[in-house]
């Protein structure tokens, strides 16, 4: 019987069928960050218990830590310290593996991951952090947990889930220039609201995903939690393949030959059944804009910020959206001045990201009111970035140049962008006050924002030629 | 560490009627200041209660600061309650609050398995029902309080009644305040045997 992707992957790794509608599922590698995994290790400690298998364990300081030149355990973000040292001495006694601060290998979690071989096609992998999703653009299940999960997953090396429904995407058709894999998954939650997928896997497919490369995946993965998916995943090909090659953690002698003929068969076989199929055509997605305060809230570039219809539904939180940006209905979104611009996140800061941007940068400066901020996704991707010049494009445009991290996604009561400051940011969440008190964050990809930047206004990335 | 069972509540609900209520909302990251499950309380909607950002001046306006709510032990809410962030300490705070329930047309998921996880039972029910319960309460919220039963899956106020569906794991997980890790290791055998075949299917993982 022709089988998903998905189910190949949840087959074989079901351990047993439990009392009704439950499955153990067994767990292939554990990703761990000093902002939840500190609590899952302290409390798996505090019960006694111990990490079943400490070696497929990998646990990263990501979140809290500094991403200024020289930083240490001190950050500005009260407290900090505690939650990087008691991950840290919590993972040293558990024995599992630590890229800390200083490690060349240290990194946003989903970016470290990939580029580590760590995540694997065929493989089952979790982490408490809601973004592990992006790592299915790998042909893995891949998805976030609760920090309890995450004890559970330590401790037993399996997670009791009931299965989650199945869905494809079909992103048919080419992408037009200037159009990238963050403003499809812009484009399909604005066309099918924030819960639109209601906790299914979603095998993202067709021509434009087969185009993009692996990092474009990763991004189009990312936000699937965001349209409320259990998961994404993407079928392995040759891209993936040839991207895995050679990866520290990844396989190599016989074993990578016997890993790659399993890896090539892992896609939906011709007449698997979803329970549920979407068709995207690719012609009618140009890059895309947040207006509002959820991923759904948004918008081509070239538009302006919806009317509002009593009738709708949806009414009071479009309107209150609307207030906290500082937006009105009919406005322009192109030409919309800005304080800030962000490149980085779990989204977009791998090294095609900061290439796009870069190519829009060179040899021009951002406008002078911006506060421009690079923070690349890992120490791997900085090095790289940095051996290529791209870094010199960056400061010489007026950016800050960070080491990496998750930074400025998020607002931890250290740095912000500010009161009402309206910032062009590459990250996945335009929540209320997510970058900073009463921030106002606009959703966009590398090149929009580095457009904008130069600008100082929200721009069309199209509309800016090329140095 | 057997958790906290869910059987049958009796509380004062409080609307809270917005779509896409995020875990950054219900707790900012800012609030999260120890390596620990406990002090969340102070920081739940934040962003909403108080006055001032970082601040603890109650912002009268916000529903969990109005009298007529005081002492409120379930959340009336809208779709995709619970979205965004992993972050547990989100449900962590909502239970030291004293939220016991939360009615919504739908949860995100990590979100709905951190409450079954926690003792928190998330209810699904129609927007229509939701906002017809918050009706039913309003002139009264300290009198007029819902009744949650869980066994028998329905949400009660006065004369109206309404069923709910839930699946069977995470109900008898609430019912029986399991602890599932325990529930596991229990079957250690059965993944040890798992694994062994499972390392020589794949052998490069």
């Amino acid at each position: 019987m022709a089988k998903t992707l998905f189910e190949k992957l949840w087959q074989s790794h079901l351990v047993e069928q439990l009392d009704g509608d439950a499955a153990l599922i067994y767990i292939d590698r554990i990703l761990l960050h000093e902002r939840t995994g500190s609590i899952a290790l302290k409390s798996l400690a505090a019960a006694d218990r111990q990490v079943r298998n400490p070696d497929e364990v990998f646990c990263v300081i990501d979140h809290i830590v500094d991403t200024l030149p020289g930083r240490g355990d001190e950050t500005m973000m009260p407290s900090g310290k505690e939650f990087i040292q008691t991950t840290r001495s919590a993972a040293q006694s558990a024995g599992i593996h630590l890229f800390d601060i200083d490690h060349p290998k240290q990194g946003i979690v989903h970016v470290v991951s990939p580029e580590q071989g760590i995540v694997q096609p065929g493989s089952t992998l979790v982490c408490p952090d809601s973004h592990t999703c992006s790592q299915g653009a790998l042909a893995a299940l891949a998805w976030g947990i609760g920090s309890s999960e995450a004890e559970h997953a330590l401790a037993t090396k399996t997670l009791r889930i009931n299965k989650p429904q199945s869905m494809r995407i079909n992103f048919e058709g080419q992408l037009g220039t200037g159009v990238t894999a963050k403003d499809m998954i812009l484009y399909l939650i604005a066309q099918y609201s924030a819960a639109g997928s209601a906790g299914t896997v979603i095998e993202f497919a067709g021509e434009a995903v087969r185009n993009l490369s692996i990092e474009g995946r990763l991004t189009l993965c990312n936000m699937a939690v965001e349209f409320s998916a259990f998961t994404g995943l993407i079928a392995a090909d040759k891209k993936t393949i040839d991207y895995l090659g050679g990866r520290p953690y990844a396989p190599s002698g016989e074993n990578w030959k016997q890993a790659v003929r399993y890896w090539q068969s892992l896609h939906s076989d011709a007449g698997a059944v979803f329970d549920r199929e979407i068709t995207i055509d690719c012609a009618a997605i140009e890059p895309m804009i947040t207006w509002g305060n959820s991923p759904e809230h948004s918008c081509p570039i070239t538009g302006t910020v919806p009317k509002i219809d009593s009738a709708n539904k949806k009414s009071a939180s479009m309107q209150r959206a609307q207030d906290y940006m500082g937006v009105k209905p009919g406005q322009k979104l192109a030409g919309l001045p800005i304080d800030g611009a962000f490149i980085g996140s779990c989204t977009n800061s791998r090294i095609s990201d900061l290439r796009t941007a870069a190519e829009i940068l060179r040899g021009r400066t951002v406008a002078a009111n911006v506060r421009a901020i690079c923070v690349p996704g890992s120490t791997p991707v900085k090095h790289q970035a940095e051996a290529e010049g791209l870094d010199k494009i960056f400061i010489q445009a007026g950016f800050e140049w960070r080491e990496s991290g998750c930074s400025m996604c998020f607002y931890a009561g250290g740095e912000s962008f500010g009161f009402q400051q309206r910032v062009a940011t590459t990250t996945n969440r335009n929540f209320e006050s997510r970058q900073g008190p009463q921030t106002r964050s606009h959703l966009a990809s590398p090149a929009t924002v580095a457009a904008s930047a130069l600008a100082g206004q929200l721009t069309d990335p199209r509309t800016t030629q090329k140095s | 560490m057997a958790l906290q069972p869910f059987t049958v509540h009796r509380g004062v609900a409080a609307p809270l009627l917005r779509i896409n209520v995020d875990t950054d909302a219900i707790i900012p990251s800012r609030e999260m200041k120890r390596v620990s499950k406990q002090g969340l309380a102070a920081g739940l909607f934040a962003i909403w209660r108080y006055t001032e950002p970082g601040g603890r001046e109650p912002d009268l306006n916000f529903v969990l600061n109005k009298p007529q709510y005081r002492n409120a032990s379930i959340l009336l809410s809208g779709a995709n309650f619970g979205c965004g962030s992993s972050r547990e300490h989100a449900v962590w705070a909502l239970n030291e609050f004293g939220i016991r329930a939360i009615i919504a047309p739908s949860f995100g998921r990590i979100f709905y398995h951190n409450c079954t996880r926690n003792g928190i039972l998330p209810i699904e029910l129609e927007a229509a029902v939701v906002h017809y319960l918050a009706e039913a309460i309003q002139a009264a919220p300290q009198q007029n309080k819902l009744l949650v039963d869980l066994p028998n899956q329905q949400v009660s106020v006065a004369e109206l009644k309404f069923s709910f569906t839930i699946e069977a794991t995470p109900k008898r997980m609430l019912v029986e305040g399991l602890d599932p890790i325990a529930m596991t290791l229990e079957m250690t055998e059965q993944i040890n045997a798992f694994e062994l075949q499972h390392r020589q299917r794949m052998p490069w993982l």
